[in-house]
């Protein structure tokens, strides 16, 4: 089981509803965030084109984030979800300094603290609250191991990218372009 | 914020808890392919209530989901409402920041003086209702209840509008009429009979073309028409888009026409051109429901698309290449009348003109077009009969505006400002859920008529700009803590929605139909509101159709079938009666030409700004709502100022860097109150700036909103006012930057 | 004109605008470390040599500093945790990739076992002193038996905490300034160099002030030419290697690291040194000072530098 999210930027509006839902869904503090919108304008005036994308941790699955822990707070869960155990984690910043999207943030309470995929809602089938808020349906998630689902399917019919694959950590959030 | 569990060892235990309940698997919709379970999954929250959003004006309805200790944790769309389909908007979603907000309207406050300077103290709602019910009586025993108006723009102004007229004035007027969208419901209105109305009855989600005018949904978060629009392009719709501005969805639009600002009639007429001299218009459609074709004809024979090149700067190959594309998907077309088009004072005429290409294009009453949406017949609870006013606003204008609708609420605010040419002015204004600082255009103005009140209320949830001229300041309690009317809307299937109170009122906040009932019970209009209290009330309107309070509550939405089968009247050209002088869809405007107005639109020429101004170009952004989620601390997160854009060009010209500040300064003279920030940017054309309305807040109390961005209301002075409605044409603005800050400016 | 920007106001405390999350807690404890690994490893290699009575400051008095350093050091790391409450996790676990993790566990080790080296040679230096327990002497007596062995562990401990923290910087392959594997190396010798001054300079003998003097010079010709060479590699290397490199060439970094660093922390004391040894008077003092401090701001630079640097937009 290999857990990946897509992110269709021709659907994207860039509205950050994905921001609020994952704030209200995880308690996220106020002041910090777990995703967020990033608005690429290429050209000049009227030849312009617009990129719109919702990033956040990628869950690689060459984590340098996991690699570089020293108490094994950072680590693999279930398909490849990346996740930081609170009650091991020292607080050290090895994560966020390994990070090369900085997806990792420190929480008020001390531990480290990123996207978790909402890996209590997808333990029960859901879609993380991202996903599932976007009014343009505009996020998939699912198995790429199961050739079947939706963002199997999307991976196969359109083009697609990842961020910085030349950074080598094989992350697992993609972008259809 | 944090408990002593953290959140998800709390979902965890309760989630296992619940384990065994069967129905934890989520039901597997095979058209659409997507787990439609419930937002949340059954023992991951205590419970849920149903609520419709107060945020912006799409209401939505949602759920409310609290945990054991009745804290609010999150809100969420509900499944079966058409304005939502289960997902809320980035606003909705930071509702719960409105509830949590610690700068919040706690007490009733009443002005008064302390060693000469004026301060508000604490008062108990008895004696706010007192001197509220002593202002009015008084009021009316001087100048006539007709001279106390409303402005409302939130769902609890519904009560004080029935304690308005059961007081004796129907002067009610919503800012969304003569500010926003009242040309394009007259221009319709004129056109076909009927409206366009709120939620739009446009067919997005089965539209092959969408051609929007200044529209720029995706900024624009209006949940409806974002959810459908990126449905159609799904399905391989095309969109078209005619902005100055290169906006979000003109990025993903097949054509983007970079159009000079206050020239779109110019496109629009030239469109009409082309499609009726290519003969790409839908003759039989026109033939039977159209009257005044060879009027139009004529009229438009001489506007080719190369007289409108030269005015609009769009090119005429472009100009015919997107006619063609509306034609052929034709009659699965819309051009979008848009929501807020009080632009530069011919806008009733300009929407006249969307309205004559829809005609053209065969899409009114049919799929993919517009669409005739129902709502259910939804009967109050009994109450007397109002009385009926003397007088109403329009008598302030005699002669002006015919063709108005709805109150104007510039126009009562331009009749409170005493002047000779008149026996009587407003005396009273009773303020709910508008920020009328913010709002109306040409603040000076609106001082002016604050200032010769007799007596201001304002109900309002936050210390927004409006609140510190008040008298007498009402605290509201948030859409979460109350209940309001049930949520009746016209749509392509009749549904009904209820808001219930998630958590009980915090500090000493209220709902409004306590308020209203409390004041009229105060003014000896209690009989007005017979009801005991808004369950009876709200239960007694569900039985009569065929529902109850306690359903709805645990439903929270609920569809009706249709009355009658006509959701695409025109679709095979069935008979049709159109509510017109002619009965038929009126591309000559009869209705126009008796109140003395032009029957056909005709360009006119707009100022441009002069040498070293900038036209100044306003809208919204995605994650605010304009004043009323400034303050809100989920939504500041994601945007707490906004900035302006400037073309690099333009940038290069005067030496600004992106993010540094300065100062506007308009045409008039006057400044910003507060610096803004800079945005280099291409996607804004060199002879305009753009900012998002809403920031720039002087109320100190506004602790994340108080001098953050600037305010584009500040700089809006020349209004251009419709003749034919009254709307307030406010794109007539040109601004110039400083760098240094204006002359503190005396209230 | 591209314009790259994040939209939803995301601004995560020390991650942005510009990453910040080590202070001067991490640059402080590197500068303390790698002093105390060069102490160690002069000591334990000089040892080794038989060169102990020769060589008294180097191999038997520099040491006692060596535990208040690294305790020091320690206190400062412990500062920079931010769920300091869990640090006792760091040895509950070895994770054979995480350079952090060596650390933890090489301190852990170094630090009884550099009390253990200088309880060997405590007579040495306080002849006279007396313990009141007769375990200790046992103790200390059963400890010089294995005096050689202690050396060799200590040289080999040594060099990776003299080395571990530029490794552990150059394993986040995020940062592109520190993505280099000079800096291990650098950090080393760096270490190196600032315990041969500080030798030097608290030596009585002329011996041996000579002779670390001389060390010292070589030292800073190998830093010299190893900074050098990692301006050479970041330029050689990919847009967002030139990028971080040109923060020094021009950028922000400019002036700090070769005026402070560079010239005053290398250049001008390596030139001092050389005059010492040819006689000419110049007060001890000043090479030293200029040295420790030079190191000091090297740690400082290239932690905040690595974390300014960047892939993304």
């Amino acid at each position: 089981m290999r857990y990946a999210m897509a992110v269709d930027t021709l659907k994207c509006v860039g509205c950050s509803d994905c921001v609020v839902a994952c704030q209200t869904e995880n308690d996220v503090p106020i002041g910090h965030c777990r995703d967020w919108i990033v608005e690429k304008t290429t050209g000049t005036y009227p030849e312009l084109q617009l990129e719109i994308r919702s990033e956040r941790c990628n869950h690689c699955a060459n984590a340098p984030c996991v690699r570089t822990c020293p108490t094994e707070a950072s680590h693999y869960a279930e398909g490849g979800i990346v996740l930081v155990e609170e009650s091991e984690c020292i607080g050290c910043k090895a994560c966020i300094t390994s990070c090369p999207y900085d997806a990792r943030f420190i929480h008020p309470e001390g531990y480290v603290d990123k996207c978790t995929f909402c890996i209590h809602r997808v333990e029960k089938g859901q879609n993380p609250a991202c996903v599932s808020v976007c009014p343009t349906h505009a996020m998939i998630f699912g198995d790429l191991d199961d050739l079947n689902s939706d963002i199997s399917r999307a991976m196969a019919t359109r083009k697609w990218k990842s961020l910085i694959p030349e950074a080598g950590t094989d992350p697992k959030v993609f972008y259809l372009i | 914020m944090s408990t002593n569990m953290n959140r998800r060892d709390f979902i965890k235990v309760a989630g296992m808890g619940a384990g065994s309940l069967a129905f934890a698997t989520p039901l597997f919709d095979f058209s659409k392919g997507e787990i439609l379970a419930p937002d949340t999954v059954p023992g991951m929250y205590a419970k849920r209530t149903p609520t419709y959003c107060e945020i912006c004006f799409w209401k939505c309805a949602g759920w409310v989901h609290t945990n054991d200790e009745g804290k609010i944790w999150k809100v969420t769309g509900h499944e079966d409402d058409p304005h939502s389909n289960g997902r809320l908007c980035p606003r909705g979603t930071g509702g719960v920041g409105m509830y949590n907000d610690e700068d919040r309207l706690k007490t009733p406050l009443i002005r008064t003086e302390v060693g000469g300077i004026q301060t508000f103290r604490e008062a108990s709602w008895d004696e706010a209702f007192t001197y509220i019910a002593d202002g009015l009586k008084k009021i009316a025993k001087e100048h006539g209840p007709e001279c106390t108006a409303l402005f409302s723009h939130g769902s609890g102004g519904k009560y004080f509008g029935d304690l308005l007229k059961a007081y004796g004035s129907s002067n009610i007027a919503a800012p969304s009429y003569a500010q926003c969208r009242g040309p394009r419901e007259v221009g319709f209105i004129a056109t076909y009979g009927e409206g366009v109305e709120s939620p739009e009855r446009v067919d997005i989600r089965d539209t092959r073309c969408l051609v929007l005018i200044g529209s720029h949904f995706g900024e624009n978060m209006h949940n409806g028409p974002v959810q459908e629009i990126a449905q159609a392009t799904s399905k391989g719709a095309s969109i078209i888009t005619v902005d100055p501005r290169f906006s979000t969805v003109a990025s993903k639009s097949k054509f983007w026409l970079p159009i000079k600002p206050a020239t779109d009639m110019a496109l629009l007429l030239a469109w009409m051109h082309v499609i009726i001299n290519e003969n790409l218009y839908d003759k039989e459609y026109i033939e039977k429901y159209a009257y005044g074709f060879e009027d139009l004809k004529a009229h438009v024979a001489q506007m080719t698309p190369e007289w409108a090149y030269g005015i609009t700067t769009i090119k005429p190959e472009t100009i015919r290449e997107t006619a063609r594309e509306m034609a052929n998907a034709s009659p699965r077309v819309i051009v979008h009348p848009g929501r807020h088009v009080t632009w530069y004072g011919d806008d009733t005429q300009r929407l006249r003109a969307v309205a004559m290409l829809n005609a053209l294009l065969g899409s009114w009453g049919r799929r993919g077009g517009y669409y005739y949406p129902e709502k259910v017949n939804f009967k109050k609870y009994p109450h007397p009969a109002f009385p009926k006013p003397a007088r109403t606003w329009k008598d302030a204008y005699p002669g002006k505006f015919k063709l108005a609708g709805l109150a104007l609420a510039s126009g009562i605010c331009d009749a409170t400002v005493p002047t000779t040419e008149r026996d009587c002015s407003f005396k009273g204004w009773i303020v709910n859920g508008t920020n009328l600082i913010h709002t109306l255009p040409d603040q000076a103005n609106t001082l002016k008529a604050i200032q010769a009140l007799d007596l201001l209320v304002v109900i309002d949830t936050m210390p927004m700009e409006i609140t510190g001229y008040a008298d007498v300041i009402l605290p509201e309690c948030t859409y979460l803590e109350r209940y309001d009317n049930i949520r009746v809307s016209k749509h392509r299937e009749p549904t009904i929605a209820l808001r219930m109170p998630a958590a009980p009122p915090k500090y000493n906040t209220k709902p409004a139909w306590w308020m209203a009932k409390g004041l009229a019970n105060k003014m000896g209009l209690g009989h007005f509101f017979p009801w005991e209290n808004i369950e009876e009330k709200l239960d007694w309107e569900l039985k009569q159709v065929g529902t109850s309070l306690e359903e709805m509550q645990r439903i929270g939405v609920k569809k009706y079938k249709r009355e009658y089968d006509d959701l695409y009247p025109m679709q095979d050209l069935e008979d049709f009666e159109f509510n017109t002088n002619t009965g038929k869809i009126e591309l000559y405007s009869t209705a126009m030409q008796d109140e003395g107005y032009d029957p056909l639109p005709k360009y006119k020429a707009h100022e441009e700004p002069p040498e070293g101004y900038y036209r100044l170009i306003y809208g919204r952004a995605p994650m605010h709502t304009f004043s009323r989620t400034a303050n809100n601390p989920n939504l500041t997160d994601l945007m707490d100022e906004n900035s302006v854009w400037v073309n690099p060009k333009i940038a290069k010209e005067w030496d600004l860097k992106n993010d540094q500040y300065l100062w506007l300064e308009n045409q008039d003279g006057v400044v910003s109150k507060t610096p803004i920030k800079v945005r280099v940017t291409e996607r804004i054309r060199f002879d305009s700036v753009y900012m998002v309305h809403g920031f720039g807040h002087t109320n100190k109390k506004l602790t994340r909103a108080y001098g953050r961005g600037a305010s584009d209301a500040d700089l809006i002075t020349r209004v251009h006012i419709d003749p034919v409605m009254g709307g307030t044409g406010m794109r007539g603005n040109f601004v110039t930057f400083r760098f240094e800050a204006g002359k503190e400016v005396s209230s | 004109m591209i314009e790259e920007i994040i939209t939803s106001g995301r601004m995560n405390p020390e991650i942005d605008p510009v990453l910040h999350v080590w202070g001067w807690e991490i640059p402080f404890y590197l500068f303390l470390g790698g002093i105390s690994a060069g102490i160690l490893i002069f000591s334990a290699y000089f040892t080794l040599r038989n060169r102990q009575d020769e060589l008294p400051v180097a191999v038997k008095w520099m040491p006692l500093a060596v535990p208040f350093l690294i305790g020091i050091g320690l206190i400062a790391l412990l500062m920079d945790l931010s769920h300091v409450l869990y640090f006792w996790q760091l040895f509950t676990n070895i994770r054979w990739e995480s350079p952090m993790s060596w650390g933890a566990w090489t301190l852990g080790i170094i630090m009884p076992l550099s009390i253990a080296w200088i309880a060997t040679w405590v007579e040495d230096i306080f002849p006279k002193w007396d313990w009141k327990f007769d375990e200790v002497k046992t103790v200390i007596n059963w400890l010089k038996n294995y005096r050689r062995y202690m050396a060799q562990i200590l040289i080999l401990l040594s060099v990776i905490l003299g080395m571990y923290t530029g490794i552990l910087l150059s394993a986040f392959n995020a940062r592109p300034f520190w993505n280099t594997s000079i800096l291990g190396p650098l950090f080393l010798t760096s270490g190196l160099s600032a315990s041969a001054a500080l030798i030097s300079f608290f030596s009585k003998s002329e011996v041996e002030k000579r002779l670390f003097t001389r060390i010292d010079i070589i030292l800073i010709g190998i830093e010299l030419f190893m900074i050098i060479h990692l301006f050479m590699g970041h330029l050689a290397g990919t847009q967002v290697h030139i990028q971080a490199a040109q923060m020094f060439l021009g950028g922000a970094f400019t002036v700090p690291f070769w005026v402070f660093v560079v010239g005053l922390g290398l250049l001008l004391p390596v030139v001092l040194e050389i005059l010492e040894l040819k006689h000419k008077f110049i007060p001890a003092i000043v090479p030293v000072v200029l040295i420790v401090a030079g190191n000091l701001m090297l740690r400082f630079i290239v932690v905040n530098a690595g974390q300014a640097s960047r892939w993304l937009y």
